[in-house]
């Protein structure tokens, strides 16, 4: 009997390890295949844009402007207007971030409005693009546009959508990540670091600028690099602010210096916007099925400057953390 | 070394003056510009609250919600409807607040599916080549242009949900959920693996121990460990999904009509900021209409994403004991 009882128990004992182990791998392999197929079907899509893309793309299509109501051409003013808000977008937003993260993570770090900062900087990064769009038309085209307009006489040049306003409103849009991305690079920075400098006699901006600042630049410009990236992907708060379909000329001036005279971008014009551009082609057009495959040349140079742009990234937060595993000898 | 002179003296205490001078600035600078940055969101509130509120001196609160209609056959109508341009002009909120939610339910629960799925993966069953291999994808698609995928929705994936649902109208609420999951997803996913690998090592090492298999780990110990960092990560995605504004304006269809039906044409209050904004006169009562969803929007998504905070802060202090 004893035998009997023994025997039955190892048997539950082995159904038991039966039913656990089957279950265990009927859920391992349903989450690998399910994974895997949901990588491929959004790996899909890049690829599906990069095989219709493919057949426009040339050098004469990035180069120059849209022909014949936009069934020919290319995409050039819209990519020279994307670089230069982009460019002017670096200029209001980087200083302010990084010199924003220096004051937060060295010089307020323990006090108690440190906590209250972050986290307002945190809320603003939450903010729905279409919101922060909403506001930079109201606020700088409408208030301080027409204030500046009616105080300066100078017209209509500030109180109308344009890139200097674009470039503004992206700025606040990136500022978290720049602020965020320019912390964990300071934060990386060794503490015997910046006490051997205090040791010395440095001062506290001394220390700063000469220490900590050089370790952390590659971290603050892998920072720089994901907010372009940011940037050039929105197109929501940009819709309202300047972007436009179609423009005859690029929006250059020329500053006359007696002899030399100097092409500048023109802040105060309208521009073309790479993502608008897609947008419009797609749903304002006249046509949008004969212009589908010029549709598919933008979206792959937009997803192509996306892809580089965080393969850069990566490669500088990489070469980042090498140099510290050399710094601290491990 | 102490100065051999009184001269030498000055000399020294000149440079620490000027020196001070320098540092003192310098802070003062850098004050200036933590300020600027920490004051901001504080400001666009104050700038969103002070133009939304300027909607009630030309529509009365009733008629946010509904307006009566006067019909000389069959009585009052009530009108559900937003339709500024119309006579009388209708600004009812309610099919925008529907029409959002239409979306961006749906998109949520997909990609709280798969992107769960696709977190524990990662983090737990991928070896380390393809977890190295596949979350700079995942990392690359949470910053992928929403133009570019409404744009692929739009010519591709229109036809082929028509195909398979039967649907009447082409862009509908379904669609949009399709378009926004595809962005919602690898955010999710990104997010849940944190969380996951947030748990230390020893708490996955006592559950072998103790003889649990990898799924009962998983299903038992791992994911109620990371709950909170969890469903974070899914109000993330949600707070995402409803203030998304490219995917919905191309693919919703835009109808600005009550329904709940799946199937059907929506408008979300995104969609409607953006479609609109470009053609308002300034100071009218459509513009502060629009400053007013706008407003509601912002603070929807503020409120979501206070919440997630709140959850990932509970998650820390559970890992960290």
């Amino acid at each position: 009997m004893e035998f009997f009882k023994s025997i039955y128990s190892w048997y539950r004992v082995l159904k038991d390890y039966r039913r656990i182990s089957v279950t265990n791998d009927l859920a391992i392999n349903f989450i690998r295949i399910m994974s895997i197929v949901t990588i491929t079907l959004l790996l899909a899509i890049v690829g599906f844009i990069a095989v219709n893309g493919m057949q426009v793309l040339s050098w004469d299509f990035i180069f120059s402007p849209p022909k014949n109501n936009f069934t020919e051409g290319g995409i050039g003013p819209a990519i020279f207007g994307t670089i230069s808000v982009v460019l002017l977008m670096i200029f209001f937003a980087v200083p302010l971030g990084v010199f924003a993260a220096i004051y937060i993570n060295e010089y307020i770090f323990d006090k108690w409005y440190s906590r209250i900062i972050t986290v307002s900087i945190h809320t603003l990064a939450g903010v729905p693009s279409i919101v922060i769009g909403l506001f930079g038309f109201g606020f700088f085209v409408l208030f301080l546009g027409r204030n500046l307009d009616e105080l300066l006489n100078t017209g209509l040049l500030f109180g109308k959508p344009a890139m200097l306003w674009a470039s503004i409103t992206l700025g606040i849009l990136v500022l978290p990540l720049i602020i965020f991305t320019t912390i964990e690079a300071l934060k990386s920075v060794p503490e015997d670091h910046r006490n051997a400098a205090l040791g010395l006699g440095a001062t506290k901006w001394e220390m700063i600028s000469k220490v900590v600042l050089p370790q952390a630049r590659p971290g603050i410009l892998t920072g720089i690099i994901l907010s372009i990236s940011k940037a050039v992907s929105e197109t929501a708060p940009v819709l309202f602010l300047g972007c436009a379909f179609f423009l005859p000329e690029l929006p250059v001036t020329n500053l006359n210096f007696g002899a030399f005279v100097i092409p500048m971008i023109n802040p105060s014009e309208q521009f073309m916007y790479l993502s608008y551009h897609i947008f419009a082609l797609a749903t304002q057009s006249t046509n949008p099925t004969v212009t589908l495959p010029l549709q598919y040349g933008t979206a792959l140079v937009l997803i192509l400057t996306i892809v580089l742009l965080n393969i850069f990234a990566i490669l500088f937060r990489y070469k980042f953390t090498k140099t510290f595993e050399k710094v601290r000898g491990y | 070394m102490l100065p051999e002179s009184n001269n030498e003296l000055l000399k020294t205490s000149t440079v620490l003056n000027k020196k001070n001078f320098i540092e003192k600035s310098f802070e003062y600078f850098l004050k200036i510009n933590g300020i600027i940055a920490g004051a901001l969101i504080l400001f666009i509130f104050l700038f969103m609250i002070n133009e939304a509120v300027q909607v009630l001196n030309y529509i009365t609160p009733e008629n946010l919600l509904y307006i009566k209609l006067d019909n000389k056959s069959a009585g009052d109508i009530f009108s559900f409807d937003w339709s500024p341009t119309s006579n009388p002009p209708k600004y009812s909120i309610l099919p925008l607040l529907l029409g959002s939610f239409l979306t961006a339910i749906p998109a949520c629960l997909i990609s709280a599916f798969l992107g769960l799925i696709l977190g524990v993966y990662l983090s737990e069953i991928a070896s380390a080549f393809s977890r190295n291999l596949i979350k700079p994808v995942i990392e690359v698609f949470t910053g992928i242009p929403t133009v570019v995928v409404g744009f692929i929705t739009l010519v591709v994936a229109a036809n082929f949900i028509q195909d398979v649902f039967g649907t009447v109208s082409r862009l509908n609420a379904l669609l949009a959920a399709f378009g926004l999951s595809t962005i919602v997803i690898p955010i999710i996913a990104s997010l849940t693996d944190d969380a996951l690998r947030s748990i230390p090592e020893d708490i996955r090492m006592a559950s072998y121990a103790l003889g649990a298999s990898k799924w009962q780990t998983i299903s038992t110990v791992l994911i109620p460990t990371a709950i909170n960092g969890i469903s974070a990560s899914v109000l993330i995605g949600f707070s995402r999904a409803i203030g998304e504004t490219m995917i919905v304006l191309m693919v919703s269809g835009n109808a600005a009509v009550i329904s709940v039906d799946l199937f059907g044409s929506v408008r979300t209050i995104s969609a409607t900021i953006a479609a609109e904004l470009g053609q308002v006169s300034i100071n009218s009562q459509h513009y502060y209409a629009l400053f007013f969803i706008g407003f509601l929007l912002f603070v929807f998504t503020l409120l979501i994403n206070l919440l997630a905070e709140l959850m990932l802060d509970k998650m820390k202090r559970k890992v960290n004991i």
